[in-house]
């Protein structure tokens, strides 16, 4: 659910570090960070390591594996969080396609989702 | 005499909030204006912050002030119990116990009559808890949901734990999703954009109208070619089944609110797949007089496709409900 909607479009941006996007959690409400198991980014075909993946809210920035631990914040319903990929050089001005998945740990359901959104965004130059 | 009510889950909004198009008060707003006065929310999905960290102050006062405005009712908050929170290992008993407490105080914040507790919790962990409920003045519900019904040995076990524990403060949420008697159009509109054979899609149709055995679905689709999305067609049987509304009857002591859920509202003031006719006659046979709040859930499969208009099918759920409980004229909503 949500699918189509995880991507905020006109969000990408980029700097000499790497690039950044807003994303959603596609759910229909918020989740605990330590049940965000895996959040995975690509950007024109290519992957970008999970170790090189930041996750972004109200000011506050964790790695995935540091998100595994984290007990007192959560992604909120619907809540824009800032998705920070690590790549030395950034991306160049012009579209670029951008692939976002999110697999969550949901204590009722009896299998793990992984829910994915691919949209193709512009860096203005 | 008392009668049935008419409230909505925010839950049905999902979509319109989820993108900030519509707020608290629109959603409020709405509902007062179909004369659905019963509110029920998911607490995670309303509000920021629970559990993980607190929700502000001046969201509480204004959803109580929004309650006000609109001369609304606070019914339920459904609490989720995540016992999955830690990565390697379930949340233990004492926890899980700390935990539906806290959602019973959130609830009590929000002036709810009751929290919903997911079916996959114990009944150990919400008898536990029921004592704290009782001293906040509010009940623990448990969401007797598909692919589960009341006749399930893990509902059966759930009753018979309620009854021992003689605590008037535990009881059952049926979702009315159970009594699915036909395949939603929706959902078969669904799978053929996912590219599911016309054959295959008739079969799985038919064969639910049939009550075949979703087992010899599932192989008779696998003879039939199907793979992916056919499987998963085939899969919903699983899950899914035309219960008997009649089977509540036994259990109406403990029955204190109910998920209207539906996928399609008609234009003519229809739910295709679920018989709300049979179901309002039961309730009253029964002599039902909680709400009944709206749980739209066809959003998600159509989304792919179109827009999903939440608020006209909420409005037409509420219509087709007014006329089934036969409300006075002055009750029901101008259709």
């Amino acid at each position: 659910m949500m699918d189509n909607k995880m991507i905020i479009e006109d969000s990408l941006e980029s700097n000499d570090k790497g690039f950044a996007f807003y994303g959603r959690l596609p759910y229909y409400r918020g989740l605990g960070l330590s049940m965000v198991e895996d959040i995975a980014v690509s950007v024109d075909g290519a992957a970008i390591p999970r170790e090189d993946v930041r996750f972004s809210v109200r000011g506050k920035t964790y790695k995935l594996d540091e998100m595994e631990s984290v007990y007192d914040d959560r992604w909120n319903f619907g809540e824009k969080a800032k998705i920070i990929a690590m790549k030395p050089g950034g991306l160049a001005p012009g579209k670029h396609k951008i692939d976002f998945a999110v697999r969550m740990r949901i204590s009722y359901l009896p299998f793990v989702p992984t829910t994915k959104d691919s949209k193709e965004l512009a860096l203005a130059a | 005499m008392a009668s049935i009510k008419r409230g909505v889950s925010l839950y049905s909004f999902q979509n319109e909030t989820f993108q900030g198009k519509m707020t608290l008060e629109d959603c409020i707003r709405t509902c007062a204006g179909f004369g659905a006065r019963g509110i029920e929310i998911v607490g995670e999905q309303t509000f920021w912050g629970h559990p993980e960290y607190a929700v502000a102050d001046a969201d509480i006062d204004n959803w109580h002030a929004l309650i006000k405005k609109y001369a609304c009712v606070p019914v339920s908050h459904d609490f989720m119990l995540d016992y999955k929170r830690y990565k390697d290992r379930e949340m233990p008993f004492d926890e899980q116990v700390a935990s539906v407490k806290k959602d019973i105080d959130f609830g009590a914040r929000l002036g709810m009559k009751y929290i919903r507790a997911l079916v996959a919790l114990s009944p150990e962990v919400l008898v536990a808890a029921a004592p704290y409920a009782e001293e906040k003045g509010l009940k623990i519900l448990i969401e007797i949901h598909a692919p589960l019904h009341f006749d399930h040995p893990w509902i059966l076990r759930h009753a018979e734990a309620y009854e021992k524990s003689g605590s008037k403060a535990l009881g059952f949420l049926p979702d009315m999703g159970m009594f699915l008697f036909k395949f939603p159009l929706i959902w078969a509109e669904k799978f053929a954009r996912l590219g599911v054979p016309a054959p295959i899609i008739d079969y799985v149709v038919k064969a639910y109208e049939d009550r075949t055995l979703s087992e010899y679905v599932v192989l008779n689709v696998q003879n039939m070619g199907g793979t992916g999305p056919a499987l998963a067609m085939a899969e919903t049987l699983r899950h899914n089944a035309a219960y008997e509304p009649r089977r509540m009857l036994p259990y109406m002591d403990r029955i204190h609110n109910i998920h209207g859920k539906f996928y399609e509202m008609t234009d003519d003031y229809v739910e295709p797949s679920i018989p709300y006719d049979q179901i309002v006659a039961v309730l009253k046979q029964g002599g039902y007089d909680g709400y009944i709040c709206s749980e739209y859930e066809g959003n998600r499969w159509i989304e792919d496709a179109e827009e999903p208009d939440s608020v006209e099918q909420v409005r037409r759920q509420h219509v087709m409900l007014s006329r089934l409980i036969g409300e006075p004229a002055e009750l029901a909503l101008a259709a």
